[in-house]
Protein backbone atom coordinates (compact mmCIF):
# COMPACT_ATOMS: atom_id res chain seq x y z
CA UNK A 1 0.00 0.00 0.00
CA UNK A 2 1.53 3.31 -0.94
CA UNK A 3 0.98 6.65 -0.41
CA UNK A 4 -0.01 9.62 -3.21
CA UNK A 5 2.83 11.37 -2.17
CA UNK A 6 5.07 8.29 -2.71
CA UNK A 7 3.80 7.74 -6.41
CA UNK A 8 4.06 10.79 -7.14
CA UNK A 9 7.87 10.52 -6.08
CA UNK A 10 7.83 7.52 -8.58
CA UNK A 11 6.13 9.25 -11.13
CA UNK A 12 8.80 12.44 -10.99
CA UNK A 13 11.70 10.28 -11.33
CA UNK A 14 10.26 8.49 -14.30
CA UNK A 15 8.56 11.01 -16.40
CA UNK A 16 10.02 14.08 -14.95
CA UNK A 17 7.91 17.44 -16.45
CA UNK A 18 5.20 16.06 -17.41
CA UNK A 19 4.27 15.63 -13.94
CA UNK A 20 3.07 18.61 -13.25
CA UNK A 21 2.38 18.08 -9.33
CA UNK A 22 0.00 17.71 -6.62
CA UNK A 23 -3.49 19.60 -6.15
CA UNK A 24 -5.16 19.43 -3.22
CA UNK A 25 -8.74 19.15 -3.30
CA UNK A 26 -9.66 18.28 0.19
CA UNK A 27 -10.58 15.65 1.43
CA UNK A 28 -8.89 14.02 -1.98
CA UNK A 29 -5.65 14.68 -3.20
CA UNK A 30 -4.64 14.29 -7.51
CA UNK A 31 -1.96 14.36 -9.58
CA UNK A 32 -2.15 16.65 -12.36
CA UNK A 33 -0.34 15.52 -15.82
CA UNK A 34 -0.02 16.25 -19.20
CA UNK A 35 -2.74 15.36 -21.63
CA UNK A 36 1.09 14.06 -23.93
CA UNK A 37 2.12 11.22 -21.22
CA UNK A 38 -1.16 10.12 -19.87
CA UNK A 39 -1.39 6.79 -21.99
CA UNK A 40 2.35 6.23 -20.95
CA UNK A 41 2.02 6.94 -17.44
CA UNK A 42 -1.46 5.00 -17.34
CA UNK A 43 0.82 1.87 -18.87
CA UNK A 44 3.28 2.37 -16.39
CA UNK A 45 1.00 2.29 -13.19
CA UNK A 46 -0.96 -1.11 -14.40
CA UNK A 47 2.03 -2.61 -15.52
CA UNK A 48 4.58 -1.64 -12.38
CA UNK A 49 4.36 -4.72 -9.90
CA UNK A 50 4.77 -2.55 -6.69
CA UNK A 51 1.57 -0.12 -7.78
CA UNK A 52 -0.08 -2.50 -10.10
CA UNK A 53 -3.10 -0.74 -10.47
CA UNK A 54 -5.80 -2.84 -12.28
CA UNK A 55 -9.15 -1.27 -11.87
CA UNK A 56 -9.94 2.22 -13.56
CA UNK A 57 -13.24 3.08 -11.19
CA UNK A 58 -14.30 6.01 -12.55
CA UNK A 59 -13.57 8.24 -15.60
CA UNK A 60 -14.89 11.46 -15.27
CA UNK A 61 -15.34 14.87 -17.80
CA UNK A 62 -15.46 18.39 -15.90
CA UNK A 63 -16.09 21.63 -17.36
CA UNK A 64 -13.83 23.50 -14.92
CA UNK A 65 -16.40 26.88 -15.53
CA UNK A 66 -13.22 29.17 -15.68
CA UNK A 67 -14.19 29.50 -19.55
CA UNK A 68 -10.37 28.39 -20.85
CA UNK A 69 -10.30 24.69 -19.50
CA UNK A 70 -12.17 21.11 -19.21
CA UNK A 71 -10.71 18.10 -17.68
CA UNK A 72 -10.93 14.59 -17.08
CA UNK A 73 -10.22 13.15 -13.83
CA UNK A 74 -9.54 9.67 -13.16
CA UNK A 75 -9.75 7.65 -10.36
CA UNK A 76 -7.88 4.25 -10.25
CA UNK A 77 -7.21 1.40 -7.50
CA UNK A 78 -5.42 -1.86 -7.19
CA UNK A 79 -7.40 -5.00 -5.83
CA UNK A 80 -4.44 -6.48 -4.57
CA UNK A 81 -3.14 -3.80 -3.44
CA UNK A 82 -5.58 -1.72 -1.97
CA UNK A 83 -4.15 1.94 -2.77
CA UNK A 84 -6.39 4.22 -4.50
CA UNK A 85 -4.98 7.25 -7.13
CA UNK A 86 -6.38 10.33 -8.42
CA UNK A 87 -5.01 11.58 -11.98
CA UNK A 88 -6.14 14.99 -13.64
CA UNK A 89 -5.34 16.06 -17.18
CA UNK A 90 -6.48 19.55 -18.51
CA UNK A 91 -6.99 20.20 -22.11
CA UNK A 92 -8.06 23.82 -23.56
CA UNK A 93 -11.60 24.45 -24.48
CA UNK A 94 -10.96 25.15 -27.52
CA UNK A 95 -8.59 22.04 -28.57
CA UNK A 96 -9.83 19.47 -25.82
CA UNK A 97 -7.81 16.63 -27.33
CA UNK A 98 -6.48 13.74 -24.88
CA UNK A 99 -5.41 9.93 -25.08
CA UNK A 100 -7.16 7.50 -24.98
CA UNK A 101 -6.69 4.92 -22.06
CA UNK A 102 -9.02 2.16 -23.64
CA UNK A 103 -6.06 -0.63 -24.30
CA UNK A 104 -5.04 -0.07 -20.86
CA UNK A 105 -8.20 -0.19 -19.22
CA UNK A 106 -11.12 -2.06 -21.31
CA UNK A 107 -13.72 -0.54 -19.27
CA UNK A 108 -12.50 3.07 -19.72
CA UNK A 109 -14.82 2.92 -23.11
CA UNK A 110 -17.67 3.80 -22.10
CA UNK A 111 -16.81 6.06 -19.72
CA UNK A 112 -14.46 7.91 -22.84
CA UNK A 113 -17.74 8.10 -24.75
CA UNK A 114 -19.85 9.46 -21.60
CA UNK A 115 -17.07 12.18 -21.55
CA UNK A 116 -17.06 13.30 -25.32
CA UNK A 117 -21.22 12.81 -25.02
CA UNK A 118 -21.78 15.38 -22.37
CA UNK A 119 -18.39 17.31 -21.96
CA UNK A 120 -17.74 17.13 -25.66
CA UNK A 121 -14.02 15.89 -24.56
CA UNK A 122 -11.75 14.11 -27.63
CA UNK A 123 -9.98 10.55 -26.82
CA UNK A 124 -7.01 9.78 -29.35
CA UNK A 125 -6.63 6.12 -30.24
CA UNK A 126 -10.09 5.59 -28.66
CA UNK A 127 -11.52 2.29 -31.01
CA UNK A 128 -15.32 4.25 -31.37
CA UNK A 129 -15.72 7.31 -30.91
CA UNK A 130 -19.37 8.29 -30.57
CA UNK A 131 -22.41 9.17 -28.99
CA UNK A 132 -23.68 7.51 -26.35
CA UNK A 133 -26.55 8.67 -24.00
CA UNK A 134 -27.89 11.91 -26.27
CA UNK A 135 -29.40 10.69 -29.67
CA UNK A 136 -26.95 9.85 -32.17
CA UNK A 137 -27.74 12.87 -34.41
CA UNK A 138 -27.80 15.15 -31.76
CA UNK A 139 -26.18 18.16 -33.28
CA UNK A 140 -26.39 20.48 -30.63
CA UNK A 141 -22.84 20.44 -28.48
CA UNK A 142 -22.41 19.00 -25.21
CA UNK A 143 -24.81 19.12 -22.21
CA UNK A 144 -22.49 19.45 -19.31
CA UNK A 145 -20.94 22.23 -20.79
CA UNK A 146 -21.33 25.25 -18.31
CA UNK A 147 -22.47 27.29 -21.48
CA UNK A 148 -24.95 24.77 -23.01
CA UNK A 149 -27.77 26.04 -24.88
CA UNK A 150 -31.05 24.18 -25.47
CA UNK A 151 -31.59 23.90 -29.28
CA UNK A 152 -34.70 25.13 -30.39
CA UNK A 153 -35.99 22.10 -32.42
CA UNK A 154 -34.64 18.58 -32.61
CA UNK A 155 -35.95 16.57 -35.48
CA UNK A 156 -38.94 19.44 -36.05
CA UNK A 157 -39.77 18.65 -32.08
CA UNK A 158 -39.98 21.59 -29.84
CA UNK A 159 -36.78 21.32 -27.06
CA UNK A 160 -37.97 23.75 -24.21
CA UNK A 161 -41.03 22.91 -22.91
CA UNK B 1 -28.85 -35.14 -59.09
CA UNK B 2 -26.15 -32.34 -57.82
CA UNK B 3 -27.26 -29.61 -55.24
CA UNK B 4 -26.58 -26.36 -55.89
CA UNK B 5 -25.69 -24.08 -52.92
CA UNK B 6 -24.38 -21.39 -54.74
CA UNK B 7 -27.43 -19.22 -54.97
CA UNK B 8 -27.43 -19.52 -50.82
CA UNK B 9 -26.35 -16.20 -48.82
CA UNK B 10 -23.74 -17.03 -46.56
CA UNK B 11 -22.62 -13.38 -45.03
CA UNK B 12 -23.04 -12.46 -41.67
CA UNK B 13 -26.44 -11.46 -40.42
CA UNK B 14 -27.32 -8.77 -38.08
CA UNK B 15 -30.49 -8.94 -35.93
CA UNK B 16 -32.01 -6.37 -33.88
CA UNK B 17 -33.03 -6.88 -30.12
CA UNK B 18 -35.12 -4.57 -28.44
CA UNK B 19 -35.89 -1.53 -27.27
CA UNK B 20 -39.35 -2.80 -26.67
CA UNK B 21 -38.66 -6.11 -25.50
CA UNK B 22 -39.45 -8.01 -21.90
CA UNK B 23 -36.19 -9.95 -21.66
CA UNK B 24 -33.78 -6.88 -22.29
CA UNK B 25 -35.35 -5.42 -18.70
CA UNK B 26 -36.57 -2.03 -20.21
CA UNK B 27 -35.67 -0.29 -23.28
CA UNK B 28 -32.37 -1.97 -24.23
CA UNK B 29 -31.29 -2.49 -27.88
CA UNK B 30 -28.87 -5.08 -28.57
CA UNK B 31 -27.55 -4.96 -31.94
CA UNK B 32 -26.39 -8.73 -32.53
CA UNK B 33 -23.78 -9.76 -35.23
CA UNK B 34 -24.65 -13.26 -36.30
CA UNK B 35 -22.71 -15.92 -38.36
CA UNK B 36 -25.94 -18.44 -38.75
CA UNK B 37 -26.74 -19.26 -35.57
CA UNK B 38 -23.13 -18.15 -33.73
CA UNK B 39 -22.87 -14.67 -32.46
CA UNK B 40 -20.18 -12.92 -33.42
CA UNK B 41 -20.82 -9.53 -31.48
CA UNK B 42 -23.21 -8.07 -29.39
CA UNK B 43 -23.19 -4.29 -29.26
CA UNK B 44 -25.78 -2.39 -27.21
CA UNK B 45 -27.34 0.57 -27.40
CA UNK B 46 -28.32 2.52 -24.65
CA UNK B 47 -29.87 5.98 -24.01
CA UNK B 48 -33.08 5.63 -24.01
CA UNK B 49 -34.31 6.54 -20.38
CA UNK B 50 -31.65 9.11 -20.72
CA UNK B 51 -32.99 12.39 -18.37
CA UNK B 52 -30.11 14.50 -17.90
CA UNK B 53 -29.47 13.29 -14.22
CA UNK B 54 -26.41 15.32 -13.75
CA UNK B 55 -27.49 18.25 -15.27
CA UNK B 56 -30.35 18.35 -13.35
CA UNK B 57 -28.07 18.03 -10.22
CA UNK B 58 -25.66 21.25 -11.14
CA UNK B 59 -28.84 23.15 -10.56
CA UNK B 60 -30.73 21.54 -7.16
CA UNK B 61 -29.34 22.34 -3.77
CA UNK B 62 -27.38 19.14 -2.27
CA UNK B 63 -30.93 17.91 -0.73
CA UNK B 64 -33.23 18.12 -3.51
CA UNK B 65 -31.09 15.68 -5.56
CA UNK B 66 -32.16 12.88 -3.00
CA UNK B 67 -35.80 12.26 -4.59
CA UNK B 68 -33.86 11.84 -7.83
CA UNK B 69 -31.08 9.46 -6.74
CA UNK B 70 -34.04 7.35 -5.89
CA UNK B 71 -34.82 7.36 -9.95
CA UNK B 72 -31.41 5.56 -11.37
CA UNK B 73 -31.79 1.96 -9.46
CA UNK B 74 -35.50 2.62 -9.12
CA UNK B 75 -35.06 -1.56 -7.67
CA UNK B 76 -32.57 -0.61 -5.11
CA UNK B 77 -33.48 3.16 -4.42
CA UNK B 78 -32.65 2.97 -0.51
CA UNK B 79 -29.37 2.04 -1.18
CA UNK B 80 -29.05 5.19 -4.01
CA UNK B 81 -30.12 7.24 -0.94
CA UNK B 82 -27.39 5.69 1.71
CA UNK B 83 -24.45 5.85 -0.86
CA UNK B 84 -25.35 9.41 -1.94
CA UNK B 85 -26.05 10.94 2.09
CA UNK B 86 -22.82 9.07 2.51
CA UNK B 87 -20.55 10.57 -0.37
CA UNK B 88 -22.52 14.25 0.95
CA UNK B 89 -21.52 13.76 4.96
CA UNK B 90 -18.37 12.82 4.05
CA UNK B 91 -17.21 15.93 1.52
CA UNK B 92 -19.14 18.32 4.11
CA UNK B 93 -17.77 16.44 7.31
CA UNK B 94 -20.98 15.45 8.90
CA UNK B 95 -21.47 12.80 11.33
CA UNK B 96 -24.41 10.97 11.75
CA UNK B 97 -25.77 9.30 14.90
CA UNK B 98 -25.84 5.68 15.88
CA UNK B 99 -29.47 4.67 15.48
CA UNK B 100 -29.35 6.50 12.24
CA UNK B 101 -26.55 4.14 10.92
CA UNK B 102 -28.35 0.65 11.97
CA UNK B 103 -31.79 2.51 10.50
CA UNK B 104 -29.78 2.60 7.07
CA UNK B 105 -27.82 -0.70 7.52
CA UNK B 106 -31.46 -2.52 8.18
CA UNK B 107 -33.12 -0.57 4.85
CA UNK B 108 -30.11 -1.18 2.76
CA UNK B 109 -30.07 -5.05 3.77
CA UNK B 110 -33.63 -5.43 3.23
CA UNK B 111 -33.57 -3.41 0.12
CA UNK B 112 -30.56 -5.90 -1.10
CA UNK B 113 -33.02 -9.12 -0.58
CA UNK B 114 -35.82 -7.29 -2.23
CA UNK B 115 -33.67 -6.12 -5.48
CA UNK B 116 -31.91 -10.02 -5.39
CA UNK B 117 -35.22 -11.08 -5.19
CA UNK B 118 -36.37 -9.67 -8.50
CA UNK B 119 -33.15 -10.32 -10.32
CA UNK B 120 -33.54 -13.96 -9.72
CA UNK B 121 -37.59 -14.19 -10.22
CA UNK B 122 -37.25 -12.36 -13.18
CA UNK B 123 -33.96 -14.18 -14.04
CA UNK B 124 -36.47 -17.50 -14.44
CA UNK B 125 -39.07 -15.79 -16.00
CA UNK B 126 -36.27 -15.22 -18.73
CA UNK B 127 -35.09 -18.94 -19.13
CA UNK B 128 -39.05 -19.89 -19.29
CA UNK B 129 -39.60 -20.54 -15.52
CA UNK B 130 -42.79 -18.55 -14.33
CA UNK B 131 -44.02 -19.82 -11.15
CA UNK B 132 -40.58 -19.07 -9.24
CA UNK B 133 -41.22 -15.06 -10.00
CA UNK B 134 -44.68 -15.48 -8.39
CA UNK B 135 -42.86 -16.76 -5.07
CA UNK B 136 -40.22 -13.82 -5.32
CA UNK B 137 -42.64 -10.97 -5.37
CA UNK B 138 -44.70 -12.61 -2.75
CA UNK B 139 -41.66 -11.73 -0.57
CA UNK B 140 -40.77 -8.41 -1.79
CA UNK B 141 -44.29 -7.45 -1.70
CA UNK B 142 -43.95 -8.07 2.59
CA UNK B 143 -40.51 -5.71 2.38
CA UNK B 144 -42.15 -2.81 0.35
CA UNK B 145 -45.04 -3.03 3.19
CA UNK B 146 -42.44 -2.55 5.54
CA UNK B 147 -40.69 0.08 3.94
CA UNK B 148 -44.45 1.75 3.15
CA UNK B 149 -44.84 1.53 6.91
CA UNK B 150 -41.52 3.21 7.59
CA UNK B 151 -41.93 5.96 5.07
CA UNK B 152 -44.85 6.10 2.53
CA UNK B 153 -43.29 5.25 -0.44
CA UNK B 154 -43.04 2.11 -2.11
CA UNK B 155 -40.52 2.04 -4.63
CA UNK B 156 -39.10 5.90 -4.69
CA UNK B 157 -38.60 6.87 -0.79
CA UNK B 158 -36.60 10.29 0.20
CA UNK B 159 -36.18 8.72 3.06
CA UNK B 160 -32.08 8.25 3.83
CA UNK B 161 -31.16 12.24 4.16
CA UNK B 162 -28.17 13.83 4.26
CA UNK B 163 -27.40 13.55 8.03
CA UNK B 164 -30.33 11.53 9.06
CA UNK B 165 -33.35 9.47 7.78
CA UNK B 166 -36.98 11.53 7.92
CA UNK B 167 -38.46 9.77 10.24
CA UNK B 168 -37.69 7.15 13.03
CA UNK B 169 -39.03 3.99 12.54
CA UNK B 170 -42.46 3.22 13.51
CA UNK B 171 -43.10 1.30 16.70
CA UNK B 172 -44.09 -2.00 14.84
CA UNK B 173 -41.46 -2.28 12.46
CA UNK B 174 -38.70 -4.38 14.62
CA UNK B 175 -41.15 -6.71 15.64
CA UNK B 176 -42.59 -7.02 11.58
CA UNK B 177 -39.01 -7.66 10.28
CA UNK B 178 -38.26 -10.42 13.04
CA UNK B 179 -41.51 -12.11 11.74
CA UNK B 180 -40.58 -11.68 7.91
CA UNK B 181 -37.28 -13.27 8.61
CA UNK B 182 -38.63 -16.15 10.23
CA UNK B 183 -40.96 -17.08 7.09
CA UNK B 184 -38.58 -16.33 4.70
CA UNK B 185 -35.60 -18.03 5.79
CA UNK B 186 -37.68 -20.98 4.44
CA UNK B 187 -38.40 -19.89 1.14
CA UNK B 188 -34.79 -19.38 0.21
CA UNK B 189 -34.52 -22.93 0.86
CA UNK B 190 -37.94 -23.50 -1.55
CA UNK B 191 -37.18 -21.48 -4.47
CA UNK B 192 -33.62 -23.05 -4.53
CA UNK B 193 -36.01 -26.49 -4.88
CA UNK B 194 -38.25 -24.69 -7.18
CA UNK B 195 -35.66 -23.06 -9.95
CA UNK B 196 -31.62 -22.96 -8.68
CA UNK B 197 -31.35 -27.32 -8.46
CA UNK B 198 -34.04 -27.57 -11.76
CA UNK B 199 -32.29 -29.72 -14.25
CA UNK B 200 -33.62 -28.16 -17.18
CA UNK B 201 -32.37 -24.42 -15.73
CA UNK B 202 -29.00 -25.84 -14.89
CA UNK B 203 -28.49 -26.98 -18.56
CA UNK B 204 -29.23 -23.63 -19.64
CA UNK B 205 -26.95 -21.68 -17.69
CA UNK B 206 -24.27 -23.74 -16.45
CA UNK B 207 -21.22 -23.41 -18.58
CA UNK B 208 -23.02 -20.53 -20.60
CA UNK B 209 -21.35 -16.79 -20.53
CA UNK B 210 -18.21 -17.87 -18.38
CA UNK B 211 -16.49 -14.15 -17.23
CA UNK B 212 -13.02 -15.19 -16.91
CA UNK B 213 -11.63 -13.04 -13.56
CA UNK B 214 -8.93 -11.00 -15.17
CA UNK B 215 -11.56 -10.11 -17.73
CA UNK B 216 -14.10 -8.84 -14.98
CA UNK B 217 -11.49 -6.64 -13.53
CA UNK B 218 -10.33 -5.44 -16.70
CA UNK B 219 -14.18 -4.68 -17.45
CA UNK B 220 -14.72 -2.96 -14.28
CA UNK B 221 -17.25 -5.29 -13.44
CA UNK B 222 -18.12 -5.31 -9.87
CA UNK B 223 -20.63 -6.86 -7.67
CA UNK B 224 -22.30 -10.40 -7.73
CA UNK B 225 -21.01 -10.68 -11.37
CA UNK B 226 -17.65 -9.91 -9.69
CA UNK B 227 -18.15 -12.30 -6.82
CA UNK B 228 -19.02 -15.29 -9.28
CA UNK B 229 -15.85 -14.87 -11.26
CA UNK B 230 -13.69 -16.03 -7.64
CA UNK B 231 -12.72 -12.50 -6.06
CA UNK B 232 -13.57 -12.11 -2.80
CA UNK B 233 -14.40 -8.39 -3.32
CA UNK B 234 -17.05 -6.66 -1.30
CA UNK B 235 -16.73 -2.86 -0.85
CA UNK B 236 -18.51 -3.27 2.91
CA UNK B 237 -15.42 -5.20 3.72
CA UNK B 238 -12.82 -4.18 1.32
CA UNK B 239 -13.45 -0.57 1.62
CA UNK B 240 -15.49 -0.48 4.90
CA UNK B 241 -18.07 2.32 4.95
CA UNK B 242 -21.07 3.46 7.75
CA UNK B 243 -21.22 0.35 10.51
CA UNK B 244 -20.42 -2.79 8.60
CA UNK B 245 -17.75 -3.59 10.48
CA UNK B 246 -19.56 -4.28 13.50
CA UNK B 247 -21.28 -7.28 11.63
CA UNK B 248 -20.49 -10.68 11.40
CA UNK B 249 -21.12 -11.92 7.73
CA UNK B 250 -19.44 -13.81 5.04
CA UNK B 251 -18.79 -12.80 1.66
CA UNK B 252 -20.03 -15.99 -0.84
CA UNK B 253 -18.09 -16.10 -4.43
CA UNK B 254 -18.64 -18.30 -7.26
CA UNK B 255 -16.56 -21.94 -7.43
CA UNK B 256 -18.09 -23.27 -10.36
CA UNK B 257 -20.74 -25.60 -8.74
CA UNK B 258 -22.82 -26.69 -11.37
CA UNK B 259 -20.07 -26.08 -14.46
CA UNK B 260 -17.54 -23.35 -14.65
CA UNK B 261 -16.22 -20.81 -12.03
CA UNK B 262 -18.03 -17.15 -13.42
CA UNK B 263 -20.63 -18.85 -15.88
CA UNK B 264 -24.29 -18.19 -15.48
CA UNK B 265 -25.71 -20.60 -12.87
CA UNK B 266 -22.55 -19.05 -10.66
CA UNK B 267 -24.20 -15.70 -11.14
CA UNK B 268 -27.33 -16.61 -10.37
CA UNK B 269 -26.88 -18.71 -7.46
CA UNK B 270 -24.60 -15.80 -6.06
CA UNK B 271 -27.45 -13.86 -5.18
CA UNK B 272 -29.15 -16.36 -3.58
CA UNK B 273 -26.26 -16.54 -1.14
CA UNK B 274 -26.03 -13.17 -0.68
CA UNK B 275 -29.72 -12.86 0.70
CA UNK B 276 -28.35 -15.53 3.20
CA UNK B 277 -26.12 -13.28 4.38
CA UNK B 278 -28.10 -9.99 4.99
CA UNK B 279 -30.81 -11.90 6.80
CA UNK B 280 -27.55 -12.28 9.09
CA UNK B 281 -27.01 -8.78 8.73
CA UNK B 282 -30.22 -7.57 9.90
CA UNK B 283 -30.78 -10.12 12.29
CA UNK B 284 -27.35 -8.83 14.11
CA UNK B 285 -28.51 -4.70 13.74
CA UNK B 286 -32.16 -5.26 14.83
CA UNK B 287 -30.40 -7.24 18.18
CA UNK B 288 -27.47 -4.25 18.35
CA UNK B 289 -29.96 -1.17 17.46
CA UNK B 290 -29.61 1.91 20.17
CA UNK B 291 -32.27 4.41 20.85
CA UNK B 292 -31.91 8.15 20.20
CA UNK B 293 -33.00 10.60 17.81
CA UNK B 294 -32.70 10.46 14.19
CA UNK B 295 -33.47 13.65 13.10
CA UNK B 296 -30.96 15.95 15.12
CA UNK B 297 -27.79 15.90 12.85
CA UNK B 298 -29.52 16.95 9.80
CA UNK B 299 -28.27 20.48 8.94
CA UNK B 300 -30.42 23.15 8.21
CA UNK B 301 -28.04 24.62 4.83
CA UNK B 302 -25.37 22.17 3.50
CA UNK B 303 -22.61 24.18 2.13
CA UNK B 304 -19.62 21.84 1.36
CA UNK B 305 -15.90 23.58 1.46
CA UNK B 306 -14.17 23.63 -2.07
CA UNK B 307 -13.10 20.16 -2.33
CA UNK B 308 -14.15 16.96 -4.22
CA UNK B 309 -14.73 13.35 -3.05
CA UNK B 310 -15.35 10.10 -5.26
CA UNK B 311 -17.44 7.78 -2.54
CA UNK B 312 -19.13 4.40 -3.27
CA UNK B 313 -20.70 1.87 -1.41
CA UNK B 314 -21.69 -1.99 -2.00
CA UNK B 315 -25.09 -1.56 -3.87
CA UNK B 316 -27.17 -4.89 -4.80
CA UNK B 317 -25.45 -4.29 -8.27
CA UNK B 318 -22.02 -3.76 -7.21
CA UNK B 319 -19.95 -0.92 -7.10
CA UNK B 320 -22.22 2.72 -6.57
CA UNK B 321 -20.21 5.98 -7.06
CA UNK B 322 -20.78 9.38 -6.56
CA UNK B 323 -18.14 11.75 -7.69
CA UNK B 324 -18.75 15.23 -6.16
CA UNK B 325 -16.87 18.65 -6.84
CA UNK B 326 -18.05 21.43 -4.92
CA UNK B 327 -16.56 24.97 -5.68
CA UNK B 328 -18.33 25.96 -2.21
CA UNK B 329 -21.90 26.82 -3.05
CA UNK B 330 -25.35 25.32 -1.93
CA UNK B 331 -25.00 23.22 -5.68
CA UNK B 332 -22.49 20.84 -6.49
CA UNK B 333 -20.42 21.76 -9.38
CA UNK B 334 -20.53 18.57 -10.82
CA UNK B 335 -21.88 15.24 -9.81
CA UNK B 336 -20.99 12.31 -11.61
CA UNK B 337 -22.71 8.88 -10.77
CA UNK B 338 -21.12 5.56 -11.39
CA UNK B 339 -23.86 3.34 -11.86
CA UNK B 340 -23.10 -0.31 -11.61
CA UNK B 341 -25.24 -1.51 -14.31
CA UNK B 342 -24.07 1.02 -16.65
CA UNK B 343 -20.12 -0.98 -16.34
CA UNK B 344 -21.53 -4.14 -15.90
CA UNK B 345 -23.17 -4.31 -19.31
CA UNK B 346 -20.30 -3.00 -21.04
CA UNK B 347 -18.83 -6.84 -21.12
CA UNK B 348 -21.86 -8.19 -22.45
CA UNK B 349 -20.21 -8.39 -25.96
CA UNK B 350 -17.12 -10.49 -24.64
CA UNK B 351 -19.66 -12.68 -22.79
CA UNK B 352 -21.98 -13.57 -26.00
CA UNK B 353 -19.26 -14.41 -28.48
CA UNK B 354 -19.29 -17.86 -29.93
CA UNK B 355 -22.76 -18.58 -28.18
CA UNK B 356 -26.30 -18.86 -29.93
CA UNK B 357 -28.76 -16.71 -30.02
CA UNK B 358 -30.81 -18.06 -27.03
CA UNK B 359 -28.34 -17.37 -25.05
CA UNK B 360 -28.00 -13.53 -25.31
CA UNK B 361 -30.91 -13.69 -22.90
CA UNK B 362 -29.80 -15.87 -20.27
CA UNK B 363 -26.26 -13.85 -20.38
CA UNK B 364 -28.22 -10.68 -19.99
CA UNK B 365 -30.77 -11.93 -17.39
CA UNK B 366 -27.46 -13.06 -15.09
CA UNK B 367 -26.15 -10.07 -15.53
CA UNK B 368 -28.91 -8.55 -13.73
CA UNK B 369 -28.77 -4.54 -14.98
CA UNK B 370 -31.46 -1.96 -14.53
CA UNK B 371 -32.17 0.56 -16.94
CA UNK B 372 -32.65 3.74 -15.21
CA UNK B 373 -29.07 3.90 -13.85
CA UNK B 374 -27.93 2.38 -16.81
CA UNK B 375 -29.16 5.87 -18.87
CA UNK B 376 -29.36 8.11 -16.08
Amino acid sequence: MKSTEEILELLKGKFGSDIIGLVSAPPEKMIDITPASLYNVAVFLRNNEELDFDNLMLLSGLDDANGSTLSVVYHIESVKEKHKLVLRVTVPKDNPITESVVKVWECANWHEREAFDLIGIKFNNHPNLIRILMPYDWNAGHPLRKDYKNPEFYQGMKVPY
Amino acid sequence: METKTSHLRSEEMILNMGPQHPSTHGVLRLEVELDGELIIDVRPHIGYLHRCFEKHCEAMTYPQIIPYVDRLDYLASMYNEFGYALAVERLAGIEVPPRVEYIRVIMGELQRIASHLVAVGTYGLDIGAFTPFLYCFIEREKILTLFEMTCGARLLYNYIWVGGVSHDLPPDFIRLTKEFIVTFKPIIAELNNLLSYNKIFIERTANVGILPLDTAINFGVTGPNLRASGLKWDLRRDDPYSIYDKFDFEIPVGEGWHGTVGDCWDRYYLRMLEMEQSIRIIEQAIEQIPDGDVTSAIPKRIKPAEGQIYSRVENPRGELGYYIVSKGGLQPHRLKVRPPSFVNLEVLGELCKGHLVADVIAILGSIDIVLGEVDR
